[in-house]
């Protein structure tokens, strides 16, 4: 966690000369930090709420490791080599949970809260701009989101999923998922008009979540699938994070995270400039 | 003195819609100045404008000597705004509220938690620190966002419609509160289409209709220039046909139901009128006040 | 008779609500399923080695009308919170239902009405699809449709009564998280509770859907026994029965004028 802060930290005055043109000016008034300490005032009160949210994803490492690990005894690995078959889905649910989390943060309470308790509306008449709401929102669904991985990785620890030591970078990359997913969830909010949208994000995650190689290897899909696929941006982060886990890395995880570095860059900068737009005219 | 707003020629318009068309505005700083006119004049739009919340599409606007368009933030930092819909944080407690809102301006903890307990107490509301804002009544939920607005002890308070939908009794609480910050020398900028609120509250006003400036000037300068002493109100049975009472007051205003005779002296002129004959139903004489200004000015009510 | 018509009325009221806003629930109860469906039946499924655990059948036939059952309870349990909490909210149209001749019973009924055929079609188009799919085992599985709604209602019956009772939604999200989800996944729709600890299984014996999963599979492979079967039928009508006693009262306490 002190990661994330760190690195949010470092990134301002890198990134502040190239927002600037990106974005124009009076939109950012550094103070996205208070939009995260609200959260965490917020959510102190509903903990349970918080922590009831790690409970889903360890009910699915659970069912598999009881029944459905069951069945299917082993499965082809990322390097081709025959793994259990829990040991091959905990690190696609934990990319899965990743993204899960990300997109109900900026989506559904990024909506409820700019369309009916006009909460933004009310930070934008103190110092803070649209870019502050932008950074803030996405850095607690990853705040939010890094507890839930750590405590995921926590229990594959336990159940003997992690065979390398690579695993370590499972939490941050967990963030850069969550980020990417977080920035492009929020940037699609706000085309949004109504809740019956939404029905449009559950279009989007939920095939995602089931055919992104999450419970079945790649190799089921028919060649065309299967390229199809390859495109999407769950299956980039299921690949990093099974050869994190399973300790098969190579140079190609760069271009995974290049992938969600770019999604990130581009949806926080959507993001915000369309928030400026609906809140700022 | 010292101008805190001053705008020339100021526009805006949403697509073809032009919601301020060119409007002259200086208010100056102790001073408490309002924006009169009905639903649609352009009155919140201006407000978003100074508030910095909303680009202007063409003219100048300085605020607080700055531009907002460059400034916002900075700008924003020396303003209190409350807006015409409570925007409250209803996931926050009422003493969060204005804890929290004092962090957005980078106030320290230790200073957010004086300032709370200090505006609590401004807005009586130290009895619901700790509760939740939803179940507040409308004029409680009012004096919260107020007190909210004063967090950062703002130089410049803007209300849009601040009276808006309370009944009587929360309206008289609110409108003590506001005359106590005009005497600690806040500056307060008040749109309303009430025109006793208007009379109340401001020393210096503007008249909006259409997005344009119709008068300028004090409650009172305003009524003796666009309007008599008093009024001679005669109403009459709906459909009933007015009579004629052109040459005994100054001028006459033709409502629906009623008819309003301008004069120095209306019980005079209730006197004559009934020499002639004619019966309203009920008559009353009273003061001018803003409205017949408005009406003089527009043609039409505030209210309707 | 009264009530049967004052009832319809209500529920004629839902649907013309639906025939404006179909799409919506088209995703959850539609779409949602069949993607399920073919992922983990088919995708899953093809990974599945070894068939000893579920009886030797493709797992695609297992587990559809097992997910015909965890479907219905899906929707019974969105429709018997949100949708009830809202309607004596948020829309208010409960409220508004009352003042006319109609009783709090008979708004129950007519919500109840319009649960129970909501589910019923939705579970019928997911079968017609499963069959497409080529994951029905047999003729049996259409006794799947009225079962699962069975069960769904069971489910709803309570939940409705509940739900009745909130001032506030919060407590919805801790249902299905701490109750849709562990029933959808350890009820025995993915794999056999066989496979659960032993001292969790009279918890799995409480629920609607396991009774539901146990009832439309039995009927979908004609491996139904008339004594377990009624039993699970009974079992489900009670949790109906009980569920609409309270949900009457309750009801009669929130709209009393």
């Amino acid at each position: 966690m002190t990661q994330t802060l760190d690195r949010a930290g470092q990134a301002k005055p890198a990134s502040v000369g190239l927002l600037w043109r990106v974005i124009p000016p009076g939109l950012y008034g550094g103070r996205a930090g208070m939009l995260v300490e609200r959260s965490v005032v917020v959510n102190r009160r509903a903990w349970f709420v918080l922590i009831g949210g790690a409970f889903e994803p360890m009910l699915f490492l659970w069912s598999l490791g009881l029944g459905f690990g069951q069945m299917v005894s082993s499965v082809a690995g990322p390097d081709g080599r025959p793994i259990s078959y829990a040991a091959f889905v905990a690190p696609a649910l934990l990319a899965a949970s990743a993204m899960n989390g990300a997109v109900y943060d900026a989506t559904f309470n990024v909506f409820f809260k700019f369309k009916y308790v006009k909460l933004y509306d009310a930070m934008l008449t103190t110092p803070m701009g649209p870019m502050d709401i932008a950074i803030g929102e996405i850095s607690w669904a990853l705040l939010r989101g890094g507890l839930y991985s750590a405590g995921f990785l926590a229990v594959m620890l336990g159940m003997g999923l992690i065979v390398s030591p690579w695993a370590l970078l499972a939490l941050p990359v967990a963030l850069l998922v969550a980020f990417a997913f977080a920035a492009v969830g929020m940037a699609a909010t706000t085309f949004m008009r109504s809740w019956r949208d939404f029905d449009l994000v559950q279009l989007a995650v939920l095939p995602l979540f089931l055919f992104s190689t999450t419970f079945y290897p790649l190799s089921v899909y028919p060649g065309w699938l299967q390229v199809v696929v390859s495109w999407t941006p769950l299956y980039h982060a299921i690949e990093l994070m099974r050869g994190l886990t399973l300790g098969v890395v190579g140079w190609g995880a760069l271009g995974h995270v290049a992938y969600f570095a770019v999604l990130a860059a581009v949806g926080t900068v959507v993001a915000a400039r369309r928030l400026g737009k609906l809140l700022l005219d | 003195m010292e101008n805190l707003v001053e705008a020339k020629a100021l526009t805006k318009h949403f697509g073809a819609f032009e919601a301020v068309r060119g409007i002259d505005v200086e208010v100056r700083r102790g001073e408490a100045f309002g924006f009169l006119g009905p639903n649609g004049a352009g009155k919140s739009s201006t407000m978003r404008m100074i508030s910095c919340v909303s680009g202007r599409s063409g003219g100048e606007l300085k605020v607080l000597g700055m531009d907002p368009g460059r400034d916002g933030p900075k700008i924003r930092a020396r303003l209190g705004v409350v807006p015409q819909l409570d925007n409250l944080d209803t996931e926050l407690t009422v003493r969060q509220n204005l804890q929290i809102y004092g962090r957005y301006f980078g106030m320290s903890r230790q200073r957010c938690r004086e300032k709370a307990a200090e505006l609590l107490e401004f807005a009586q509301l130290g009895d619901r620190a700790d509760h939740e804002v939803e179940p507040l009544s409308g004029g409680m939920k009012r004096r919260l966002t107020i007190a909210r607005s004063l967090v950062n002890d703002p130089e410049l308070l803007l209300l849009d419609e601040p009276t808006t939908g309370l009944d009587p009794q929360a309206r008289h609480l609110l409108w003590d509160r506001l005359f106590r910050l005009k005497q600690d020398g806040v500056t307060l900028i008040i749109t309303t289409h009430y025109m006793d609120e208007a009379e109340q509250l401001c020393d210096r006003l503007v008249v909006m209709d259409g997005g344009r400036i119709a008068a300028e000037g004090s409650p009172s300068e305003l009524i003796s220039r666009y309007s008599t002493k008093e009024v001679l109100e005669l109403r009459f049975p709906p459909g009933a046909r007015k009579p004629d009472l052109e040459r005994f007051a100054d001028r006459v205003e033709v409502l629906p139901d009623r008819l309003l005779l301008y004069t120095h002296d209306g019980e005079h002129v209730l006197a004559k009128v009934h020499e002639q004959g004619v019966q309203p139903v009920q008559s009353l004489v009273r003061r001018s006040s803003l409205e017949d200004v408005f009406l003089r000015l527009t043609g039409r009510t505030l209210v309707d | 008779m009264q009530t049967l018509k004052a009832s319809w009325a209500g529920f004629e009221k839902s649907w013309t609500w639906y025939r404006r806003n179909w799409q919506a629930t088209a995703v959850s109860g539609f779409v949602t399923p069949v993607l399920l469906l073919v992922a983990l039946g088919l995708g899953f499924g093809s990974q599945v080695e070894s068939t000893a655990l579920i009886g030797g059948v493709p797992y695609v036939q297992y587990l559809a009308p097992a997910l015909v059952v965890v479907t219905a309870l899906q929707g019974a349990t969105f429709e018997s919170t949100y949708s009830i909490m809202s309607q004596f909210l948020w829309q208010k149209s409960y409220v508004a239902m009352v003042a006319t001749p109609i009783t709090p019973a008979q708004v129950l009924y007519s919500q109840m009405m319009w649960i129970g055929s909501q589910l019923f079609v939705r579970s019928a188009v997911f079968v017609g699809v499963a069959a497409l799919l080529g994951a029905a085992a047999g003729p049996g599985i259409l006794l799947a449709i009225p079962l699962a709604t069975l069960a769904g209602l069971a489910f709803s019956a309570p939940l409705v009564a509940y739900s009745a009772t909130l001032e506030k939604p919060d407590a919805f999200t801790t249902i299905f998280r701490f109750v849709l989800m562990p029933m959808t996944l350890f009820t025995g729709a993915f794999f056999p509770v066989s496979q659960l600890p032993g001292w969790l299984l009279p918890l799995v014996w409480l629920t609607p859907s396991w009774h539901g999963i146990e009832l439309a599979r039995g009927a979908a492979f004609g491996t139904l026994d008339l004594l377990p079967a009624s039993g699970h039928v009974a079992y489900l009508t009670a949790l109906v029965v009980v569920g609409v006693a309270f949900g009457v009262r309750f009801f009669h306490r929130r709209l009393a004028v």
